[in-house]
């Protein structure tokens, strides 16, 4: 009998063994554990033992029972991980398919450039003041020390709406505005960002539209080596650690002394080329100590009060930054020119 | 301004010191030096040649063949096209291998069968401009004067081994429209010498008081005027150092007298006029206003009507010249010319300024004069002329000048403590430094303890105040010595204003939400500007428009908007979402400014989602454009206060159009533009909304309170609903909310059908609804009570029933 036992149970191992799926490993169960298996059968034939024997040849069978019962577990669990490694090797997809697109916008190219000398600014505490685009002559001009029939207003043809209206032509009214606010008190930081507009042609470098951001700072002992300092702070930010500087007498009515700011050639490194037009500096924007006429006008004590003041257009900064070779550009919002600057900075 | 570096130094040493060393110098002390042309640059081998012989080439009827002597052991035989070439001429000859303008090399050739070694030069053919080679040479070769020496460097003869330096000069430093400003700065920055021109004055038996008189009515406009007369002048060309400095500095040679004004002005910077005393017509120059009406030929040969604002130098009866721009073409100097009435003159920029503006002539004279000249150079630029009219035309100087003068000259005298120089600047210059920048300025300067009191010459107007001297001392002390620092003193706190923040939030929402933005511009046409408009008001009309298309200020943004998908359209870019914020402009009145609104506008075309090969692709609509402003009003927190109602609108599908209303009051629209619109712009379907942007980041919200998260489940019914077609989804679901009480926490649309299947005009819509008591689970019996009074009162209110 035991030997019987041990027969079924090679038997057994064996064909689970050969079983490839987990019907057969189930015909294989029933086989051999269930009820009319030939184990069960060899239990029947146990009456015939005798009382001593019995119990030993129970255990076993148990024993068997488990050999079987726990190799079939294991088969079981084999088959299973196969089925599933199957059915997941079915599901594969091209994973270099496009996905599903999400639709991203972006901000324009100016509003980038704004934005960025915004937070620099408020950076050092500075505020963001905004202005009407259609101001009064006093405002764009007179408040400015531009006088009528200052010469230099021949440097910036405006658009008039009547005689005493127009179309400002820098964001500089805003400062005018800002300081006759602050009825002859300090301090003053703002930075004016905005719409201009001037009587130019439309072409590669002009616009009758363009954008335009001033700095201003007022207080009782604003130096000119202040501003020196904050433009350097801004174009090292703005363009690069590795960046030089240098600053040049100019002149404009509204400061006093005038300068212009260069910034070393990106593309030549400062030795010349067709960019810098073989200077090695390209400009980059305008500033001066606030004229006393200008500080006067909107009720400073020009012996007491100093300031200085910048101001830039971000077209001009945009166009070198990304290597821009037309202002128009910025105003035809062709959808190949506006995804360009998805990336953000 | 052009600056011959040779020229300069004739005033000024610049020895050791290259033109562009200098052009580096002088932008860094404040003037702008444009670009630096080195004249011979690019040109090689042209000498001088002495035409032998000449005779008409067997050829050719246009071409010569001429025997020219080039200075070496035998004359070569050069083939020339010139009309004007002849024997005995002195010429410029670019011999074999010599290089010309872009690269141009001459070789040994045979040009119709006869030998040609080297050609013999035009000035432009030398790189020069045509329009100032002397107009007896501008078709063709260039004649030098007899004595000079065949063989030697023509281009050298030309001056042309010379670098001009073309500054860029700011309105305040007219004083440098002359070569003495342009050496008295260099002189300042290089702490040279300037030496000034020489003058003799010749006298005569004759006064020029016995020839003309001087009468000036307008004073104010013309208070000094100095005559001088010069007789028995040859009129003839003007020596050749003269010509090239003139051509280098861009002005045309004429004639040795006209040519001597040109150089004082360009020496001086003083305008002056030479008159033919014969022509004259009086002996009376009378400077007074024009009469309106009044008409003078100028020297262009243009016939200019006058006004009572210009002034006129007369005869005493007829206009001989409109002061300050131009010469009358009836007094000019000509070849027959034999007595020079030479005008040097203070004219008022404002009256220049307004004659050469109305009359649309700008000349070298009037550029001067506008930004004011030096009043103390009136004299001796008049006698300098003179001399050199003498020396260069033959003439005699009549003894004494005829003047009218009613200016007085004050210097400037301008002081300054040294602390206030140093406190502006943030410095620490010496007195010492201090002085010895006005000392190279020239400018006599007085130190006084700590105080330095500076008379500024009058060449330099535009030194009033003591900002002014802070910036000479600033510039020539150098920019880059200056230290770098940041303001000191209170802080600050810079931040955006709540608007400006909510702003960028409007910017960033938007273009999260897949639009891009746009910037476009705020004049439009007549025609487009009333389109799309919120509010009704009149529109701005520039006085002086460049053209109609940018003739009048917006007052709306989504006309702009749609040329931008026009445009994009048009280059095969039909899905296309964009959106831009900016201001609109509504007329006040003429006296007031007008009222600005920022307003946001939005343009979506095309497809909005495509996702082509998993066959998903769906069109913009109206509900995503809606959706769209959904998000929006739920990040700006003003869902609950905004409304859509159905509305017509020009230029808009009549329904598919909404206004959108904030707390009752229009803040915009959106919709679909009229099929007919898309037509027209050739689009595919478009969508758009223009809100005031005003209105919503103004608008007062709720300050933001956390609601705890519900603990208890809630319980949902879906009812569908039979009822009219006109009957609105946003007004049963009006009702639905009302009914529903605090129990009903969400009511949804789900499904909606108005097919075939319905009863005619009739709609199904059915709503999903929500209930919860955030303190309990509620029993079905307590949804069932309340769901009931719901669906009592849509029956009630809207004859809508449930679907059976």
């Amino acid at each position: 009998m035991q030997d019987r036992l041990n027969e079924l149970q090679e038997e057994a191992l064996k064909k689970i063994e050969e079983s490839t799926n987990l019907k057969e490993l189930n015909e294989v169960r029933v086989a051999y554990l269930g009820k009319k298996g030939p184990i069960t059968e060899v239990l029947r034939g146990m009456g015939k033992l005798s009382a001593e024997e019995r119990p030993k040849m129970g255990a076993l069978v148990n024993v068997v029972r488990e050999v079987i019962a726990e190799k079939m577990e294991e088969k079981q669990n084999m088959l299973e991980d196969a089925e599933v490694l199957e059915k997941l090797a079915s599901e594969t997809i091209d994973v270099t398919l496009p996905g599903s697109p999400v639709r991203v916008g972006n901000h324009h190219p100016l509003t980038s450039i704004i934005e960025e000398i915004e937070d620099l600014f408020i950076g050092m505490g500075y505020e963001v003041a905004e202005g009407p685009e259609v101001e009064k002559d006093y405002y764009n001009f007179e408040a400015l020390n531009l006088p009528k029939g200052h010469p230099a207003r021949d440097m910036q043809d405006s658009f008039y709406i009547t005689e005493e209206i127009l179309l400002r032509t820098h964001t500089s009214p805003v400062q005018a505005r800002t300081m006759e606010k602050h009825q002859g008190k300090g301090p003053i930081k703002i930075i004016c960002p905005g719409k201009v507009y001037r009587r130019d042609n439309d072409d590669a470098t002009h616009s009758h539209q363009f954008m335009q951001i001033e700095g201003l700072v007022i207080g009782e002992n604003i130096r000119m080596s202040d501003l020196k300092g904050t433009l350097e702070v801004f174009a090292k930010k703005m363009f690069g650690d590795d960046r030089e500087i240098r600053l040049r007498p100019s002149f404009f009515p509204f400061t006093e002394p005038s300068v212009e700011m260069d910034i070393s050639c990106k593309i030549c490194g400062g030795k010349g080329c067709s960019v810098c037009k073989k200077t090695g500096w390209i400009e980059i924007l305008g500033a001066g100590m606030v004229h006393p006429n200008v500080l006067e006008m909107a009720g400073y004590d020009s012996k007491k009060y100093t300031g200085f003041a910048f101001g830039m257009g971000p077209e001009r900064i945009a166009m070198l930054k990304y290597g821009v070779d037309d202002i128009r550009h910025f105003y035809t919002n062709d959808v190949r020119f506006l995804k360009q600057f998805l990336k953000q900075e | 301004m052009f600056v011959s570096y040779k020229w300069l130094q004739d005033y000024v040493d610049l020895a050791g010191i290259t033109p562009e060393e200098l052009a580096e110098k002088i932008t860094k002390s404040g003037i702008e030096v444009e670009g630096v042309e080195v004249l011979n640059e690019g040109i090689e081998g042209v000498v001088i040649g002495h035409v032998l012989e000449r005779e008409q080439h067997p050829n050719a009827d246009k071409l010569s063949k001429c025997l020219v002597d080039i200075g070496q052991d035998a004359p070569v035989q050069i083939v020339c096209g010139a009309a004007n070439v002849a024997q005995g001429q002195k010429v410029a000859v670019a011999t074999v291998g010599a290089v010309l303008p872009g690269n141009f090399k001459i070789k040994r050739a045979k040009l119709r069968g006869e030998e040609s070694n080297g050609m013999i030069c035009s000035l432009t053919e030398l790189g020069m401009e045509g329009k100032i080679v002397p107009k007896e040479y501008s078709e063709g070769i260039f004649v030098f004067p007899a004595d000079v020496v065949p063989g030697t460097d023509a281009l050298s003869v030309l001056n042309r081994d010379d670098a001009v330096l073309e500054l860029g000069l700011t309105p305040n430093r007219s004083d440098c429209l002359s070569m003495l400003g342009v050496a008295y700065e260099v002189a300042a920055i290089l702490g040279r010498e300037v030496k000034l021109p020489e003058s003799e004055l010749h006298s005569s038996e004759e006064n020029a008081s016995d020839f003309i008189q001087v009468r000036v009515e307008a004073q104010n406009d013309n208070p000094l005027y100095v005559a001088k007369v010069i007789k028995n002048v040859k009129i003839g060309p003007s020596p050749l150092w003269m010509q090239t400095r003139l051509m280098s500095a861009g002005i045309r040679p004429h004639n040795n007298v006209v040519d001597i004004t040109n150089y004082i002005l360009l020496e001086y910077g003083q305008p002056l006029h030479a008159f033919d005393y014969d022509l004259f017509g009086s002996k009376e120059i009378v400077v007074r206003r024009a009469n309106d009406g009044e008409t003078i030929e100028t020297l262009d040969d243009i016939k200019r009507t006058l006004t009572k604002e210009h002034l006129v130098i007369t005869n005493g009866k007829d206009p001989v010249a409109l002061a300050g721009v131009m010469g009358g073409a009836n007094s000019e100097v000509t070849s027959e010319t034999t007595t020079v009435l030479l005008e040097s003159a203070y004219f008022s920029g404002a009256v220049v300024r307004k004659a050469s503006k109305d009359q649309g002539l700008r000349s070298e004279a009037s550029a001067r004069f506008e930004k004011g000249i030096d009043p103390n150079r009136v004299r001796v630029s008049a006698e300098r002329a003179a001399y050199l009219m003498a020396k260069y035309a033959g003439g005699e100087v009549l003894s004494g000048t005829v003047e009218h003068d009613s200016l007085t000259i004050e210097p400037a005298v301008v002081s300054i403590t040294l602390n206030k120089i140093n406190t502006v600047l943030g410095t620490e210059m010496s007195m010492e430094e201090v002085e010895d920048i006005f000392n190279r300025l020239q400018f006599k300067a007085s130190v006084d303890g700590e105080t330095i009191t500076v008379t500024v010459p009058t060449r330099r107007g535009d030194i009033q105040i003591e900002e002014d001297l802070i910036e000479e001392a600033a510039r020539l002390y150098g920019y880059d010595n200056i230290p770098k620092t940041l303001p000191i003193g209170s802080s600050t706190a810079g931040r955006l204003t709540e608007y400006q923040y909510k702003r960028r939030i409007v910017r960033r929402y938007l273009e999260g939400a897949g639009l891009y933005q746009a910037v476009t511009y705020s004049l439009t046409s007549e025609e487009k500007v009333a389109q799309y408009a919120i509010e009704s008001r009149d529109a701005i009309r520039l006085a002086m428009p460049m053209s109609e298309d940018r003739s009048m200020l917006r007052l709306s943004i989504v006309p702009q908007l749609l040329e931008v998908l026009k445009y994009n359209g048009a280059r095969q870019n039909d899905n296309l979402a964009v959106y831009e914020t900016g201001a609109v402009f509504l007329s006040n009145g003429t006296e007031e400014l007008p009222v600005e609104h920022e307003h946001v506008a939005a343009a979506l075309t095309g497809l909005w989602h495509s996702h082509s090969w998993q066959g998903e692709k769906k069109p913009v609509d109206f509900f995503v454009v809606k959706g769209i402003l959904e998000g929006l009003f739920d990040k700006l927190g003003l869902t609950e206060k905004v409304k859509y109602i159905q509305s017509q609108m020009d230029g808009m599908h009549p329904g598919r159009t909404a206004d959108l209303l904030l707390n009752g009051e229009k803040i915009g629209f959106a919709g679909q533009i009229h099929p007919g619109v898309q037509k027209e712009l050739d689009l595919k379907e478009t969508f758009v909304f223009e809100l005031s942007l005003k209105a919503i980041l103004e608008a007062a919200t709720e300050p933001l309170h956390y609601h705890a998260i519900p603990r208890f489940p809630s319980m949902t019914r879906d009812i569908a609903l039979v009822a009219d077609k006109q009957t609105v989804s946003g007004k049963l679901k009006e009702i639905i909310v009302e009914a529903g009480g605090t129990l009903l926490k969400e009511a949804s649309v789900f499904d909606l059908y108005e097919g075939e299947r319905m009863e005619q005009g009739k709609k199904s819509i059915a709503f999903s609804l929500k209930y919860a008591d955030p303190e309990r689970t509620l029993t079905d019996e307590e949804v069932t009570k309340v769901h009931e009074k719901v669906l009592e009162a849509l029956k009630e209110k809207a004859g809508a029933v449930l679907r059976g």
